[in-house]
């Protein structure tokens, strides 16, 4: 809580969000109802769709966060502004699911679509800012955020398995491809894991190899920079021509997979993006070792081995974790573009959907890498945080 | 016992260590003074085999160093370096107790030695033992530096500048502490060092390097009585050197017997330098010297202060 002196907005922050999220209701479609895949969409107000109640939480929550902004009530007012966000972003989730449940039945064809608009998108966004907002200015520490935000989207998650959201077009287009989307998620984590892995055993010996020879370094990095230059779909292009002739040359390698189309080519794309990031921390992160240390290591009868793996390592792993983060995320994005070569992944609901101007179902595959990547970097971050506790640091 | 024979080391054209012999016996505290470049590290490296020599021979115990396996030679040497050369991400404990894990000594050994270290240098086990290098100050820094040192009783400690990196208090506490460890376990010393009075105050030889040459390797007492050449002579303080003399000599060996009977009284292993700050401080021009055998009765007078011989 701070202190008040005098002025009229108690949180601007808060204020703009809630303006933001004013424009976005009456500015924008809250969802767009199709009779079916062909037809475009009608798009419905938020006031013209959402059931009376939901639509009142909605100006209640709005009403409370608009009044905590002006420092209402005295005391609180963060408590306040958390509230009236959490009862704006509960409403609109609910009532895109009632909204849906509702339309569906009035179109004659079993094909009509109800997709979320940019109301929805823009309200939920915001309300979920202000409150991650009102938790900081109350002081709660990010694990404290975290796991409010954990039981949110728990929440959600189980509306969901209940069925709530159902007749929305992007859980129907799940329910039309479960089977496919099983076999895109494992293809996705096979391919980011496959590519991580490779690009660590080939990045940290490469970039520890810079810290001992500095020429050597310079022309690594010079050749792993100009890769990162290469526009991603221009690098999976190249690569279909000599992986095919390779293919074809040497006999047994098709049998193995290796084509020029499909998970190979993707994985030496894939791999070729990690190796900068991967081999820069790994650098920096051991020239960050300071040199007594390793002198005093080696003074007191360290072999080479037990200096590496008992004190560079350790000592350089925050740096290298920090890297890898950057990689996995950075991974789990290009992995979607690599569907465009066969990969598969959750980037085939990308290109399929954009193909058949099918919004949802382009959704469905680019949040599906979203939540994918968020969690990737939250496991990492936890594991950060816990190896620098393990380490003292 | 370590001894050089005739060792020379060129790096890059330039002569660190031209011809140098010389021997530290068992027990000695040994000071390698000198300025910057003078060679005095790489003497010490030497000896564990961080580097090797050019030419010549460094033997301990008889055995040629370069011969051995150098993982183990350096294991039954103490190291210590300025206060950065703890392991960051371990505690103290586990700093200590480097050189016993590698030699795989079971755990319960272990814990005892590094706590029976840790009081050693007077830092309590309870309090210290689970802190990280970063949350102690300089100075117990070091003295950890020292306890991991110690761990796995080396043969002899090699100690290049150890309290270089700190002020002046905590510097002359540790050289105290360090006195007082070095004659409480008995363990060889090399000490690397520029500050010449760090060397005055802690060794029992002096070997002055310049240019990579020995220049003169003797007590401190003969360096600062009869200096080797100029350039010696300069390095102690010139005609200050004779004020470092008082800090050397001890009074037992200058006192007279009888005398007319003085007021106060002083003992034979204090220090010139402190019998005649408190005759500066007391008005007096003579001191008993109290003898805790009984012997004969004795006085140290200013005089005996300015005589060039004993």
């Amino acid at each position: 809580m701070q202190e008040r002196d005098g002025r009229v907005v108690e949180n601007p922050v808060l204020l703009l969000l809630l303006t933001v999220a004013l424009a976005g209701a009456l500015g924008l479609g809250f969802v767009g109802f199709a009779p079916n895949r062909i037809l475009s969409p009608r798009s419905l107000a938020l006031w013209d769709a959402a059931d009376p109640v939901l639509l009142g939480a909605i100006l209640v929550g709005f009403g409370i966060a608009l009044a905590s902004t002006f420092g209402w009530p005295r005391r609180g007012h963060d408590v306040a502004a958390f509230l009236g966000g959490s009862l704006i972003l509960v409403a609109t989730v609910l009532a895109a699911g009632e909204v849906a449940t509702a339309l569906v039945p009035t179109a004659k064809s079993s094909a009509a679509r109800v997709s979320l608009g940019g109301a929805f998108w823009v309200m939920a966004l915001t309300s979920s800012l202000a409150m991650a907002e009102a938790l900081r200015r109350a002081g709660i520490e990010r694990p404290g955020r975290i796991g409010v935000a954990a039981v949110f989207v728990a929440g959600f998650a189980a509306l969901a398995y209940l069925g709530w959201y159902d007749d929305l077009s992007i859980a129907r287009e799940w329910a039309n491809r479960r089977a496919q989307y099983s076999v895109a998620f494992d293809e996705h984590v096979r391919l980011v894991a496959t590519a991580l892995v490779v690009s660590l055993l080939i990045g940290v010996p490469l970039g520890a190899l810079t810290t001992q020879r500095p020429r050597f370094a310079g022309r690594v990095f010079t050749v792993l920079n100009l890769v990162q230059t290469i526009p991603s779909i221009a690098l999976f292009g190249l690569l279909i021509g000599p992986l095919t002739a390779l293919s074809n040359a040497v006999p047994g390698l098709a049998a193995a997979g290796v084509r020029g189309i499909g998970f190979t080519p993707a994985l030496i794309a894939l791999v070729l993006y990690s190796l900068l990031p991967i081999a820069r921390n790994t650098q920096v992160g051991l020239l960050g070792v300071p040199p007594r240390v390793i002198d005093a290591a080696l003074g007191m009868g360290m072999t080479g081995f037990q200096i590496v793996t008992r004190v560079s390592i350790p000592l350089a792993l925050p740096v290298l974790l920090a890297g890898l983060r950057i990689v996995t995320v950075q991974l789990i994005g290009l992995a979607v573009v690599a569907a465009l070569i066969g990969a598969g992944g959750f980037g085939s609901f990308v290109f399929l959907g954009l193909g058949q101007t099918a919004t949802d179902l382009v959704l469905l595959g680019a949040l599906s890498a979203i939540a994918f990547a968020l969690v990737a970097d939250a496991g990492l971050r936890l594991l950060t945080v816990l190896v620098a506790r393990v380490e003292g640091q | 016992m370590i001894s050089f024979e005739h060792v020379t080391k060129t790096y890059e054209g330039r002569k660190a260590l031209d011809d140098v012999s010389m021997v530290v016996q068992s027990g000695e505290f040994c000071a390698f003074v000198g300025p910057s470049g003078a060679g005095k590290s790489t003497l010490l490296r030497l000896v564990n085999c961080l580097i090797k020599p050019d030419s010549g021979t460094i033997e301990y115990d008889g055995d040629d160093v370069t011969k051995l396996d150098p993982v183990v030679l350096r294991r039954r040497f103490g190291y210590v370096i300025q206060s950065v050369g703890l392991f960051p991400h371990w505690t103290v404990a586990k700093n200590i107790a480097t050189v016993p894990r590698l030699l795989g000594w079971p755990r319960k050994k272990i814990d005892d030695r590094v706590e029976e270290l840790l009081l050693l240098v007077d830092l309590a086990p309870s309090e210290f033992r689970d802190r990280y290098p970063r949350q102690l100050s300089g100075g117990q820094q070091q003295r950890v530096g020292v306890a991991r040192a110690l761990a796995a009783d080396p043969y002899c400690l090699l100690m290049d500048e150890p309290f270089g990196a700190l002020d002046a208090v905590t510097r002359h506490a540790l050289q105290g502490e360090l006195a007082r460890i070095q004659k409480k376990t008995g363990k060889t010393v090399l000490l690397v060092t520029h500050d010449v009075d760090e060397a005055i105050r802690l060794a029992t030889r002096i070997a002055v390097m310049a240019n990579g040459r020995l220049v003169q390797y003797a007590t401190p007492e003969e360096i600062l009585a009869a200096p080797a050449d100029p350039f010696v002579a300069s390095l102690f303080g010139g005609e200050a050197a004779s004020l470092r003399l008082l800090k050397v000599r001890r009074v037992g060996d200058w006192a007279v017997a009888d005398g007319a009977p003085p007021v106060q009284s002083i003992g034979p292993d204090e220090t010139l330098e402190n019998a005649l700050a408190r005759m500066l401080g007391s008005g007096l021009d003579a001191l008993a010297v109290s003898d805790p055998g009984g012997g004969p009765k004795r006085v140290i007078r200013l005089d005996d202060l300015v005589r060039r011989t004993r």
